[in-house]
């Protein structure tokens, strides 16, 4: 996957050179209408993500996390905050980002073959058919489904059918891939199965990644960086930087006594704040 | 192996079945009708064979071009319309909810009055020739048409449509690519009724302002007390409308291929 020097230095890829921020959120809440009261979410998310890094976002379920994906990716209006992604500010879907949904059964069109789903974004790209139709087949190699190019999703097991939305988001040659609970609807042999490929992945193509996760273990074995979210409003616990050897294994990494340890650490700050909360 | 032949084998042998009852039924009814009215002296009930003499003698082939081809083709001049508008409104109604709230009376005022209760005014408006017929065809069926594009349009996944904005899609392709395929089967139901009602305001229009049609060949054939002449209209209709029916599965099995496949996939 990576070469030598990477896997030797204990950081990780991202902070081995000088590292800009892709992608920069300050001070973000976001309060969804109920009736006529105003039930706050997110209650001043600052964050920042930078070029190549892989972070995870971990918190209890319903803390938000969903709602700060979607703020990022431009299809959620903050209520406060600003949003910066190469020094732009966000307020549409930008161009260089892409977004893999959890439920990839409802992200895939069903009419639509295999290569034409990963094609459909590339229509707006300016590419010329031939070019769409190579750079998806390229996607679609990236993650060993070009033997399906011409199934329908649904024909397809559901590892597979989020490996097609991998596809998509990857022919797409986004700056930054947002995943939103992505391995959370699979098998858990599929799931460290997409985990590794997604980390094959990253480092292949230098994609930064922001992947949002209920699962601990999983936040800890993919990021370089793990963020805690907690309370309510939901705002930043704690940034944990992963200082896990590189490539990562999903059996020694997972055997290594560093593991266990970060794992301990994020899982008591996820339990503190149940306690906080009475759950 | 052997049990999944056997099984496969048990499946085969169903659907010949099925097949074969297809056939039969009508073929027995025929055959009882035949024979049973083989002997009758009612002016009203001919026997089968005199309605197929009757038959031949209009509808092989004399009056194809001159009442056949005239129906089929208002029907399906207002189909088409009423498809085409009905997709294009209900698109429109569907993901305008302004627009939609505006015009809801007008479209159940409108709804609510058949195709056929306008004919005395169409035929004021608009006189006997094909114009006043495929109107009529286009009004009466394009209601199904667009509640049920609408319908479609608005039952769109959520999900589906944060993929098609996070993706920048182009408008063009979120309607032709995402919005239009997402409600067509909603789409395609609504036009399965809108067809049978096509076929009964076609023939009425004909029946009461037309100089031509199947409609009208049926009418005034019992004017002039041609009885078999009559019956023989009818049994065309029957052929046509079944013909009709088999028309319309083929092009809903060639579009909604993938609903189909989903479908049956998620029973097992």
């Amino acid at each position: 996957m990576t070469n030598a020097d990477v896997s030797v230095n204990p950081l990780g890829p991202s902070q081995a050179q000088p590292s800009l921020p892709v992608l920069e959120v300050s001070d973000l809440t976001k309060a969804y209408q109920v009736g006529t009261d105003l039930r706050p979410v997110l209650g001043g998310i600052s964050l920042q993500v930078n070029r190549g890094e892989f972070v995870c976002i971990v918190g209890p379920s319903g803390a938000g996390k969903s709602t700060l994906l979607r703020c990022i990716a431009g299809l959620l209006a903050p209520s406060s905050g600003s949003i910066l992604l190469d020094r732009q500010p966000v307020h549409e879907p930008p161009p260089k980002l892409a977004v893999v949904f959890q439920d990839y059964s409802r992200s895939l069109m069903p009419w639509m073959s295999v290569a034409k789903n990963v094609i459909l974004p590339l229509r707006s790209k300016g590419y010329s058919k031939r070019e769409q139709v190579n750079r998806a087949g390229e996607a679609l190699a990236a993650v060993g489904l070009t033997e399906a190019a011409s199934q329908y999703p649904w024909q397809l097991s559901g590892g597979m059918q989020q490996r097609v939305a991998i596809a998509r988001a990857l022919a797409y040659e986004p700056e930054a891939l947002l995943m939103d609970e992505p391995f959370a609807s699979v098998d858990a042999q599929t799931r460290s199965d997409l985990e590794d490929l997604i980390l094959g992945v990253r480092d292949s193509f230098g994609m930064t990644v922001l992947l949002v996760t209920h699962d601990i273990d999983e936040s800890v074995y993919l990021a370089d960086r793990v963020v805690v979210m907690s309370g309510s409003p939901t705002r930043i616990r704690e940034e944990i930087t992963v200082d896990l050897p590189s490539p990562r294994d999903q059996v020694s990494t997972k055997l290594l006594p560093r593991f266990s340890e970060l794992r301990a650490h994020v899982m008591t700050l996820i339990r503190e704040d149940r306690v906080n909360r009475g759950t | 192996m052997a049990p999944s032949a056997a099984f496969h084998g048990r499946r085969l042998n169903r659907r010949v079945l099925m097949a074969l009852a297809e056939v039969a039924v009508p073929v027995i009814a025929i055959a009882l009708w035949w024979v049973l009215s083989a002997t009758s002296t009612s002016l009203y009930f001919p026997p089968l064979s005199k309605i197929m003499t009757s038959f031949r003698n209009i509808w092989l082939f004399s009056h194809v071009g001159s009442d056949v081809v005239p129906s089929l083709e208002n029907l399906a001049a207002g189909f088409a319309i009423a498809t085409t508008a009905g997709i294009v409104l209900g698109m429109a109604l569907g993901l305008l909810p302004i627009l939609s709230d505006a015009l809801a009376p007008a479209v159940e005022f409108l709804r609510a009055v058949p195709g056929v209760a306008l004919l005395p005014a169409a035929l004021l408006l608009l006189g006997i020739g094909p114009g006043m017929k495929i109107s009529l065809i286009a009004y009466g069926t394009v209601w199904p048409i667009l509640l049920n594009t609408i319908d479609g349009v608005r039952g769109i996944d959520p999900v589906v449509v944060e993929v098609a904005s996070s993706y920048r899609m182009r408008r063009r392709d979120r309607l032709v690519r995402i919005i239009l395929p997402a409600a067509s089967p909603q789409i395609v139901a609504g036009m399965r009724t809108a067809l049978s009602i096509g076929i009964t305001v076609i023939i009425f229009s004909e029946m009461i302002g037309s100089t031509n049609g199947i409609g009208f060949q049926i009418l005034s054939a019992e004017r002039s007390f041609d009885v078999p002449g009559m019956w023989a209209g009818i049994v065309l209709l029957g052929i046509l409308g079944y013909l009709l029916n088999l028309a319309f599965r083929g092009f809903e099995s060639y579009v909604l291929r993938w609903h189909r496949g989903m479908r049956q996939l998620a029973r097992g």
